[in-house]
């Protein structure tokens, strides 16, 4: 049986029956990786060591009786801005390149404690900056639909590595789309959960306001059992919500009927690639056949998005980068200790990248003194609109639906010249953020040309629920999402 | 000519928290470098600050004794800058949105207005080897709980800057929010000083004095910086607006930065932390705890009627002492008893012990010599007045017919003295008294031994 495109919840039902140990599943995983990361590159450390002995942890466990969690022996890798004790992590950058953590991230130790193995790192765009993944400071990632592609990103690594069954689900982060982009380009799920609703506590900041985990799987069901796991209150973060994690195995399977659907006429674009056009108002008639209402509403700050999150999360990445200064951790360059200007001159000139650079350098300009009202705060006026325009539309529907993304996955390099086009990217993702709304993006379809589309629901805060229960109705409707072509192992 | 200085004074106070501001470690002054630290403090990625609701109750403490109005809600803000001593390239500081404002602090009578009092944290510190070739930080301190007491430019000599200083001090002690202690750094001053032309309303331009710390040069500082100014004044010129460093060694100051090289902090709202929400429970609670004020004391002891200016000062020198001499303040025994805690700086002795002896004084059981030295005893060793008293000896005799018949004996021994004694000489009576104690053992009650041996020599 080949174990690598099975569902999360087979896995662990076969490792806690003692159909198969956990060291097989892991070993099995860790195979693939072997056998086809070197092209898809989806991975920035791989800790094979360490799955293995979890996995025998795990397998112990079982043999002595005991339950070992939800997750039992799942092999799950992180996206490389999630902060793993004794696992290197960089965030994607040069300038945390050999950083050792000495604790770990809040939902690190929720999917441990799930019984999860946790077989790696991530490839991501540095500090979660970017669309396509291809700000990776060490390499690109690849779109297993197709290697000349981009997975999207920042979560790139995240959804490459689960559409190519390297891992059975992972995580990522979302500060404006982060999650779900990838997952549309990949073709996999993406669940963006509500602001607050899980941990910030070890996920390196990007814009704090706006960041947030969640998981990427192959299933609506593979997501919500991550979510379950990774959800609810958490002490050590002041933003997060005081609220039990939801429980959502009703959600899976109550179906679309009763659901009302908004469509912003606001996201009728003519950047929208036509085909992408054509697959979300077949998915959305899809719920329709099955007992959702659809109707058109209207979201009328949407245009502000763009403009607004380009002020905020520059400015609050200025912020958060400040610490990467050459003194505790990291890398700090030749030459750099000759005086404190040059410390800091020589430690993030060489170890930041260009598009951190930009942001670093937009940050700051908003934030000098004098500009903030103009710039930071009536960002932050327009944001609160944003957010009514969401408020008033959830009086009416239950969902507001969109493409995910503009276009299916890019050429590398295609737009990698050109920030404004990149972000163009992110034009229906942005706002969810900047609302601390619920956002996930489920496959809906292929292009003539074989590549994933996805369709993007946002929901009411903390209502995960009504977003995984019309994404498992649209799946079932749908069937399963199909798997990229099965690469040749190089 | 002579030149109206006028100072405002910004003060940083370092609250008595047991755990740091924003996360659990522990605050400890010389604690081996760096061991005070996790990754809240160093600033680790991924790391997100806490707030330590105690430090918030602090500051309402002294936000309500020196009469501010306390934000229903302020706002914490990052204050951006590098250096090496502050992890996160920014300072969790508040800006706009602070917790106090408006207020006053009474010096020498006259009420110094508050702008404001604001929550920050601390930085570390920067230690540089001699020589100049490597330079260590310590991050102990940093996350270290502040406040920042800002005054408005309402003092006008160097003497009373260091007089609300040491007001300040005292308000922070006797409220148990800081050690106070300028030499622990616990107190730190800033001072902004301008001069003007006597009796000018408007301000001149100001320099700001940084690293003040000691109490002894806040005076000598701000002294030498209006001089520095006058000079200037003077012979025509113009101040300079720059933040200006004391050097305690040289006695004199040097130029840190101009106002063109001022720094831009680029605050905004700290994305990490709600908003602090001050409600009416928070405020119930703090203000049912508020201690009384020192000048609640001061009159009620003053009222007692018994006590010296010099009983009031010391008794109302701490709260705890204060507290303590509050129960008997009035009572007939109070003097007594301000007598008992004179001997007992650090409030040793217990309450119960002090009414028992000044029960055992009044009634004569024992002298005012007796009691002292059951103070020494029961400060030494411990245990109780009663069982010290016996154990040395120190009941006085007060039984009448006891003392009589040592007088006779006193006065039949010293036939010539009494002879000079009836003859008008009275001043003798001392020399009887001192006679009879000393047959006694010091033990017979000198009062009733006097009137006994006049009663005997005069009949």
């Amino acid at each position: 049986m080949s174990l690598h495109y099975q569902p999360v919840g087979e896995l662990v039902r076969l490792v806690r029956t003692r159909q198969l140990s956990a060291r097989e599943v892991v070993a099995a995983h860790l195979a693939r990786i072997a056998a086809l990361d070197a092209r898809l590159g989806t991975f920035l450390h791989i800790d094979e060591a360490g799955a293995l002995r979890r996995a025998d942890e795990i397998d112990a466990e079982l043999a002595r009786g005991s339950d070992p969690g939800p997750l039992a022996g799942v092999p799950i890798a992180l996206k490389d801005i999630l902060v793993t004790r004794d696992v290197p992590t960089t965030a994607g950058s040069r300038i945390l390149a050999g950083w050792i953590p000495p604790y770990d991230a809040t939902v690190v130790e929720r999917l441990r404690a799930a019984g999860a193995v946790l077989i790696g790192k991530l490839n991501m765009d540095e500090f979660a900056m970017g669309s396509s993944t291809e700000n990776s400071a060490f390499f690109p990632c690849r779109n297993p639909w197709d290697l000349e592609r981009v997975p999207g990103g920042s979560s790139g690594g995240s959804a490459a590595a689960v559409a190519a069954g390297l891992c059975a689900a992972s995580l990522g982060t979302d500060t404006g789309g982060s999650i779900r982009q990838p997952a549309s380009l990949c073709g996999v799920v993406g669940l963006k959960p509500t602001y607050g609703r899980v941990s910030r506590w070890g996920v390196i900041a990007f814009a704090s306001s706006l960041d947030q985990v969640g998981p990427l799987a192959r299933s609506v069901a593979d997501a919500a059992l991550l979510f379950e796991v990774i959800a609810g209150f958490d002490p050590r973060d002041s933003t997060s919500i005081d609220q039990p994690a939801p429980r959502l195995s009703g959600a899976l399977t109550a179906g679309a009927r009763g659901l009302t659907i908004g469509r912003p006429r606001e996201y009728d674009l003519p950047g929208v690639d036509p085909e992408v056009k054509r697959a979300v108002d077949a998915a959305l008639a899809l719920l329709a056949d099955h007992g959702a209402r659809i109707r058109d509403i209207s979201l009328p700050n949407s245009a502000h998005a763009l403009p607004t999150y380009y002020l905020v999360a520059p400015a609050e990445a200025s912020s958060n980068l400040a610490r990467y200064d050459g003194v505790r951790f990291g890398r700090r360059p030749e030459g750099a200790s000759t005086s404190l200007l040059e410390m800091y001159r020589r430690t993030r000139g060489a170890g930041f990248g260009p598009e951190v650079k930009r942001r670093i350098m937009l940050g700051t300009f908003a934030l000098r003194s004098g500009y903030y009202d103009a710039y930071y705060r009536k960002a932050q006026q327009v944001r609160a609109l944003i957010a009514e325009d969401y408020r008033r539309a959830f009086a009416e529907v239950d969902l507001v639906a969109s493409p995910t993304s503009p276009t299916p996955a890019f050429r590398l390099g295609e737009k990698a010249d050109d920030p404004m086009a990149m972000y163009l990217a992110d034009v229906f993702t942005l706002s969810c953020n900047l609302a601390g709304l619920p956002g996930i993006s489920v496959p809906c379809g292929l292009t003539a040309g074989g590549l994933p589309i996805g369709l993007q629901l946002v929901g009411r805060p903390l209502d995960e629920a009504t977003l995984i229960r019309a994404a498992a109705a649209h799946e079932r409707a749908a069937g399963p999402a199909p798997h990229p072509p099965e690469m040749a192992a190089s | 000519m002579t030149w109206e200085p006028v100072i405002g004074l910004e003060v940083h106070v370092q609250l008595a928290t047991r755990s740091k501001c924003f996360s659990g470690s522990a605050t400890l002054f010389g604690a081996p470098p760096n061991s005070l630290t996790d990754p809240v403090v160093l600033g680790l990625p991924g790391a997100l600050p806490s707030f330590n609701r105690r430090a918030l109750e602090m500051a309402i403490t002294l936000g309500l004794a020196c009469g501010c109005e306390i934000r229903a809600r302020s706002r914490f803000a990052r204050k951006h800058y590098f250096y090496p001593d502050l992890p996160k390239g920014y300072q969790i500081s508040q800006y706009d949105e602070p917790l106090c404002e408006g207020g006053a602090v009474e010096v020498g009578g006259r009420a110094i207005r508050l702008r404001r009092i604001h929550l920050e944290e601390d930085a570390g510190k920067n230690i540089h080897q001699a020589g100049g070739r490597l330079s260590q930080v310590d991050l102990n301190r940093a996350g270290v709980p502040l406040i920042e007491v800002v005054s408005e430019p309402d003092i006008f000599s160097a003497a009373e800057a260091a007089a609300y200083m040491r007001e300040l001090r005292e308000l922070v002690r006797w409220y148990d929010i800081s050690g106070g202690d300028m030499e622990k750094g616990q107190l730190r001053c800033d001072a902004n000083v301008s001069l003007r032309p006597p009796g000018g309303s408007d301000l001149g331009t100001r320099t700001e004095l940084k690293n003040i710390n000691s109490f002894k040069f806040v005076a000598e500082a701000i002294e030498h910086e209006i001089t520095r100014q006058a000079a200037i004044l003077d012979e025509g010129g113009q101040v300079v607006q720059e933040t200006r460093l004391w050097d305690a060694d040289a006695g004199t100051s040097l130029s840190m930065r101009s106002k063109e090289e001022a720094m831009d902090y680029r605050y905004f709202p700290d994305p990490d932390l709600p908003p602090l929400e001050v409600d009416g429970e928070v405020l119930a609670r703090v203000t049912s705890r508020l201690p009384k004020p020192r000048s609640a004391y001061r009159s009620s002891f003053t009222a007692a009627g018994n006590l010296s200016d010099e009983h009031i000062d010391y008794l109302t020198a701490d709260r705890a002492r204060a507290e303590r001499y509050a129960t008997v303040a009035g009572s007939e025994d109070g003097r007594l008893i301000a007598n008992y805690m004179l001997q007992d700086p650090d409030g040793r002795l217990e309450a119960g012990h002090l009414k028992r002896l000044a029960e055992l004084q009044r009634t004569a059981t024992v002298s005012g010599n007796g009691a002292k030295q059951i103070i020494v005893e029961l400060l030494r060793r411990g245990g109780d007045p009663d069982r010290i008293k016996d154990e040395l000896g120190l009941a006085q005799v007060s039984d009448a017919a006891e003392i009589e018949s040592i007088a006779a004996d006193v006065v039949a021994a010293n036939p010539s003295q009494a002879a000079s004694y009836r003859a008008g000489k009275t001043a003798l009576l001392g020399y009887f008294v001192g006679q009879l104690m000393k047959k006694s053992g010091g033990k017979a009650n000198p009062q009733l031994a006097s009137d006994i041996l006049k009663k005997l020599l005069e009949s």
